[in-house]
């Protein structure tokens, strides 16, 4: 049997977790809408920011703003240095070799983005074969679409199971020599399915295949070593972390990010130019093209060092009893089935119900004060493989409680009044 | 504060359950196909041109009630309705549901049953989906080919 080997899957009991108190880091958490107490369920679209976050943003626009790598002058120097200290603290969240492996954008988008354009441009040929999962974000299917048909290589998709667990052998049998790339997410989104990605890793490298993980849902669930898992590219977006928007974060493997080209042209990423022959920078900026979101960089430090603080392993603890006890009042709810009921699952709830569309059901719990996300979750062919149009998410964060998951529980009972 | 009861009226609710003319037409000569890429709503709307003449209408698909109630109460009141008719109908039925309808003493008048949409305007995430069939079924009378799309 494959396992994840998280490391707060395990623990059953969760000690010392004062989720009142991390509440209070969370001011957003405390409004009412409709009436009703705020029940903040959509955290895998994306989650609230910490006090920390919020104050690092406001302390750099007050004191420090100022642009990075460039000027002498005091306020670059100290925006320069916070922001190459948000680095290494990232460099440590994901234990990463280097902190040159750690390079700022966007988002997850972006980074899979880059990877298509700039690994792609370099390593893909035509006949070279991608490999994907059926359990993809969109991000994590287009950018590959969109490089195979201007390479002619082909995209392979490895299969599911009932249970939303990817199947495997079957993954396996994919893997050929034509196979250039395995790019697959740790925890998908729309199922919660925390897939065996050490194994697999493991698995593609025997056969000298990279692998690139879509953390977007693993970073913030769990404690993440990329050294540990092996894996060869890491994307994850700093807004599903309790970070700023508009920031995410590619890790890559030095030697790969070494031999690929640059992904966009401009300031920074530059050593020297001139119209007969530019010297790209060395990494990370080889890969930093133009003033980067200096203060969502420095904010995006600040969560990891929150993060950090309270506890990943604390955090996976917590949010696995929460979801456990979730899953077992989901499981006695007539005319409510759980999409995605894999062993190993991140702490969300994907769920179709009788006779209602999600669309409805996320209305009426909107009246009740509890956001979720109703619709095909940027995941279209796991829909058509469950064969739903869409489902009703509630994705669960540290701050999330019991009585929310009640309040969840009796918003379902609401709805089932509104369609009886 | 919007009020859930306004927008999920009894008629609503019944027709999300028991859609009207539901399902492919025989001797159809138009239709489209329309599609809400926030909630993967998709819905087909077949039409019977005699003349300028709505003769049938039926549509197939999965959707919301809001949606699907919009689409089986639409079908209902476009038969018999000559192009010129509809298009109104179009018009008196996006005012409605985007909250312009207290200025118009028209509107009930012209929309009969339809009017119990009005709950709506109160929840302007789902315009979109009342008005989703309404606008297939326009691309569909004025034989506009492509796929039609609230966004
Ligand atoms: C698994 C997964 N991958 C990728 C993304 C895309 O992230 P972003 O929109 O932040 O780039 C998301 C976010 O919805 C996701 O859940």
């Amino acid at each position: 049997m494959l396992t994840t080997g998280v490391a707060g899957l395990a623990t059953g009991t969760v000690t010392k977790f004062d989720v009142d108190r991390i509440r209070l880091d969370f001011p957003i958490l405390n409004q009412q809408v409709h009436g009703k107490p705020l029940v903040y369920l959509d955290n895998a679209a994306t989650s609230q920011k910490p006090r920390a976050v919020l104050e690092a943003l406001r302390r750099f626009y007050i004191a420090d703003c100022a642009n990075v790598h460039r000027a002498v002058h005091l306020l670059s120097e100290r925006a320069t240095t916070a922001y190459e200290g948000a680095r290494k603290k990232i460099q440590k969240f994901l234990g990463a070799a280097d902190e040159r492996e750690i390079i700022f954008v966007r988002g997850t988008t972006e980074a899979i983005n880059l990877v298509a354009h700039s690994f792609g441009k370099k390593f893909i040929n035509a006949g070279d074969e991608i490999v994907i999962t059926t359990m993809e974000h969109h991000s994590n299917i287009v950018p590959w679409q969109i490089l195979c048909e201007d390479k002619k290589a082909v995209l392979k998709v490895a299969p599911i199971n009932d249970a939303g667990e990817l199947i495997v052998p079957e993954l396996e049998k994919l893997l050929s020599p034509r196979t250039k790339l395995l790019s697959m997410p740790h925890v998908s989104n729309a199922l919660g399915t925390i897939n065996p990605v050490r194994e697999i890793i493991a698995m593609a490298h025997s056969r000298n295949i990279p692998v690139l993980l879509d953390g977007a849902q693993s970073a913030p669930h769990m404690a993440v070593n990329v050294q540990e898992l092996d894996c060869d590219f890491y994307a994850f977006s700093g807004h599903k972390l309790y970070g700023p928007t508009g920031i995410g974060v590619l890790y890559g493997k030095t030697a790969l990010l070494e031999a690929m080209p640059p992904y966009q042209g401009g300031g920074d990423m530059i050593s020297s130019v001139t119209f007969e022959k530019t010297i790209y920078n060395r990494l990370p900026y080889k890969f930093e093209a133009g003033t980067p979101a200096i203060a969502n960089v420095i904010g995006l430090g600040a969560a990891v060092d929150y993060l950090e603080q309270v506890g990943m392993n604390q955090i996976c603890a917590y949010e696995q009893d929460l979801l456990a006890y979730a899953t077992d009042k989901f499981e006695r709810l007539p005319g409510v089935r759980m999409i995605g009921t894999a062993r190993e699952k991140a702490s969300l709830i994907s769920f179709v119900m009788e006779g209602v569309h999600p669309h409805d059901i996320g209305t009426v719990l909107d009246q009740e004060g509890i956001a979720v996300r109703a619709g095909h979750h940027c995941a279209q062919p796991v829909m058509d493989r469950f064969n739903v149009p869409a489902t009703t998410r509630a994705s669960f964060a540290f701050y999330n409680t019991r009585r929310e998951v009640d309040a969840l529980v009796e918003g379902i009972e609401k709805v089932r009044e509104v369609f009886a | 504060m919007p009020d859930l009861r306004e927008l999920y009226q009894e008629l609503i609710v019944d027709h999300s359950k028991r859609p009207r003319n539901f399902g492919k037409l025989d001797g159809a000569n138009q239709q489209a196909v329309g599609y809400n890429p926030l909630c993967g709503d998709k819905i087909t709307v077949y039409l019977k041109m005699k003349d300028d003449v709505v003769e049938d209408v039926h549509f197939e698909g999965s959707g919301c009630a809001i949606s699907t109630a919009s689409a089986s109460m639409m079908t209902e009141k476009f038969k018999g309705k000559t192009r010129q008719e509809a298009e109104e109908l179009f018009e008196v039925f996006h005012h409605l549901v985007t909250g312009g309808a207290e200025k118009d003493s028209d509107t009930s008048g012209k929309l009969g049953k339809l009017a119990v949409f009005a709950g709506v305007s109160e929840f302007p995430v789902r315009v979109k989906c009342a008005t989703l069939a309404w606008h297939t079924v326009r691309s569909a009378m004025r034989g506009e080919q492509a796929l039609v799309s609230t966004e």
